[in-house]
């Protein structure tokens, strides 16, 4: 709960929400008649929009980035670090857009949300989506706004991917790409342990087949157990080790199954509060997207031939012990760009924060990524876009 | 810019695809960016340098030069440059052959400790010789492999290394007769043009 705002935050922020009554036509095959896009806006748009920068989010993430609702939210948006007056993306020079993503459960259409055809929540019966289909619904939010094109599209993780996509499917709508702890696709383990979760929340005897909405329950545990085993691969071991090592909650062991050791204690809460504030359904369906998402299988599975789509330049960052999206994962998204020939630009952080890293504030993190967007924020003001590196 | 460097620039031919090894803050991807229209990735791993460049809109790729350059397809680039790191890298046989793989041609550039000054140093001080170009101590250096002239060429000459063209300069960077006459002796810094 802020006493009072800080000066670096965005201050109180307000959703938007936009109806869309274009069909939607989706990779699955199927087609969203109407839907609605609930987003956030930070800073002001300049006279030509040259300055809008777009944000995806990650798995369990949202519109609302920064910035707080009221003054009774205990805690900023889920990027308040980096988003802000003087942040690494600066409210004082970049438009900042960010969106829920379609098949959220934060307002924008999505399982939980009321099918208009049935007045029924959709449930399982909401399309399935993937990362391409994000884009083109996001392509369409940046067309009501007026955006014809981003300085920038950024992510971490998930939300890495979606920028990535859009610099293949869209190559003349952006002139940067940045993309944070991602993967060019999913590992076996990946998916793996996405199948974990989601046959945690499968198995609950809460989740009816997905309609759990109509017996005024939800899956509970399966949600719980969901985000226990994310949760681990969101953290490294050195992480853990330093924040809980084997400490016990009551100082002995008490020989039972309650919890003993911090690290249960903390797991579990992590699940209780998630299991309060997200969707099962949209927990499945983004897992989902995840598991899909393999932009150069359009290609011919090959990355390099995706990756000579693209006309903007990178920023690619990861992190030394994210194991979920390891720097290897990221080193193969820079080898394919270096072979196309694209701009490019690499930094690995040194960190034992694991894949959760791209959400903290890491002075070397913060100083990396903060001397790009400076320069992007400069190419803008400046209108030096430095096209002359191809010649 | 740096003069070895105004010096390598030359040798660079417009439009030229390149890669940089240990780019520093960027100064020679960038001028050659704008006056030549190269494209090309410098490699470096100090925090500052890298945050220099992103600045720039240079292209930086942070990795390590020990690891080799594994991640580069062979004549990828035109030219792969090299300035005052050879001495510093673990293996600098290995990382000169993967120069002339990854590139149609290498460029090089060294403190040569065939210099006369640097001899008089450990032959009449029997000290390990500090300068202005070798500013460190014996055991803080980062320059683990200096070679001198004559070590370079002989290695060149062993492992089929062409060498294309040759620059000897002083400190303040300047060709001379007698360093041009006696390279070894009295040249501070050498430019090597290679290819394999």
């Amino acid at each position: 709960m802020p006493q009072e705002i800080p000066a670096d935050s965005v201050g109180l922020v307000e959703p938007k929400t936009h109806h869309f009554d274009t069909p939607l036509e989706l990779e699955c095959g199927r087609t969203l008649p109407s839907y609605e896009l609930v987003y956030e806006t930070y800073g002001t748009l300049n006279r030509n929009a040259s300055n809008a920068v777009l944000i995806c989010h990650a798995l369990s993430g949202h519109h609302h980035a920064a910035g707080y609702h009221s003054m009774k939210d205990k805690r900023p948006g889920w990027w308040d670090t980096c988003i802000g007056p003087g942040k690494v993306i600066d409210t004082n020079r970049f438009f900042v857009v960010c969106l829920n993503n379609l098949g959220g459960c934060h307002g924008s259409s999505g399982p939980s949300a009321i099918n208009p055809e049935t007045g029924q929540p959709w449930g399982p019966d909401f399309p399935m989506m993937t990362v391409k289909d994000w884009v083109n619904s996001q392509v369409r939010l940046a067309d009501v706004l007026g955006i014809q094109r981003w300085a920038a599209v950024i992510g971490g993780s998930m939300g890495g991917m979606q920028a990535l996509q859009w610099s293949i499917d869209y190559p003349d709508r952006l002139s940067h790409a940045v993309v944070i702890a991602a993967a060019p696709k999913l590992s076996a383990q990946n998916i793996a342990f996405n199948e974990v979760a989601r046959q945690s929340i499968l198995t609950d005897p809460n989740f009816h087949g997905g309609r759990y909405y109509l017996h005024d329950t939800y899956p509970r545990q399966g949600l719980i157990l969901a985000r226990m085993v994310g949760h681990i691969t969101y953290l490294s071991d050195d992480a853990m080790r330093m924040k809980f090592g084997r400490d016990l909650r009551s100082g002995r062991f008490h020989y039972g199954f309650d919890v003993e050791f911090q690290v249960e204690s903390y797991l579990r809460h992590q699940g209780e509060v998630f299991s309060r504030n997200f969707d099962a359904n949209t927990y499945l369906l983004m897992t989902k997207a995840l598991d899909y998402f393999d932009p150069a299988r359009d290609f011919e599975h090959s990355l390099e031939t995706a990756l000579s789509k693209p006309s903007c330049k990178f920023l690619v960052m990861s992190f030394t012990s994210d194991w979920r999206f390891a720097p290897e994962r990221s080193r193969e998204i820079v080898d394919g760009l270096v072979h196309a020939g694209r701009d490019v630009s690499y930094a690995e952080i040194d960190t034992p924060k694991g894949h959760d890293a791209f959400l903290l504030d890491i002075p070397e993190y913060t100083k990396l990524f903060g001397a790009y967007m400076h320069r992007v924020a400069n190419e803008i003001e400046h209108g030096s876009t430095a096209e002359s590196d191809h010649a | 810019m740096r003069d070895d460097l105004q010096l390598i620039s030359q040798w660079i031919p417009k439009g030229a695809t390149l890669l940089d090894l240990g780019c520093g803050d960027g100064t020679l991807l960038a001028w050659l960016g704008e006056h030549k229209q190269a494209q090309g990735y410098g490699l470096e791993i100090n925090q500052d340098n890298l945050a220099a460049c992103f600045e720039k809109g240079v292209n930086v790729l942070e990795q390590d030069l020990d690891g080799g350059l594994g991640n580069f397809q062979n004549h990828r680039f035109d030219y792969v440059v090299m300035t005052q790191a050879l001495q510093a890298v673990l293996r600098p046989d290995q990382i000169l052959n993967e120069m002339v793989r990854v590139g149609r041609e290498a460029i090089i550039t060294f403190p040569n400790f065939g210099h006369w000054k640097i001899r008089a140093y450990l032959g009449l001080k029997g000290r390990m010789p500090v300068s202005s170009a070798l500013p460190y101590e014996w055991y803080n250096t980062p320059n683990i492999h200096l070679c001198t002239v004559q070590d370079f060429e002989t290695h060149c000459r062993k492992h089929g290394i062409q060498i294309l063209e040759r620059q000897v300069i002083n400190r303040e960077h300047r060709r001379s007769i007698l360093s041009k006459w006696w390279p070894n002796l009295f040249g501070e810094i050498a430019i090597y043009r290679v290819k394999a």
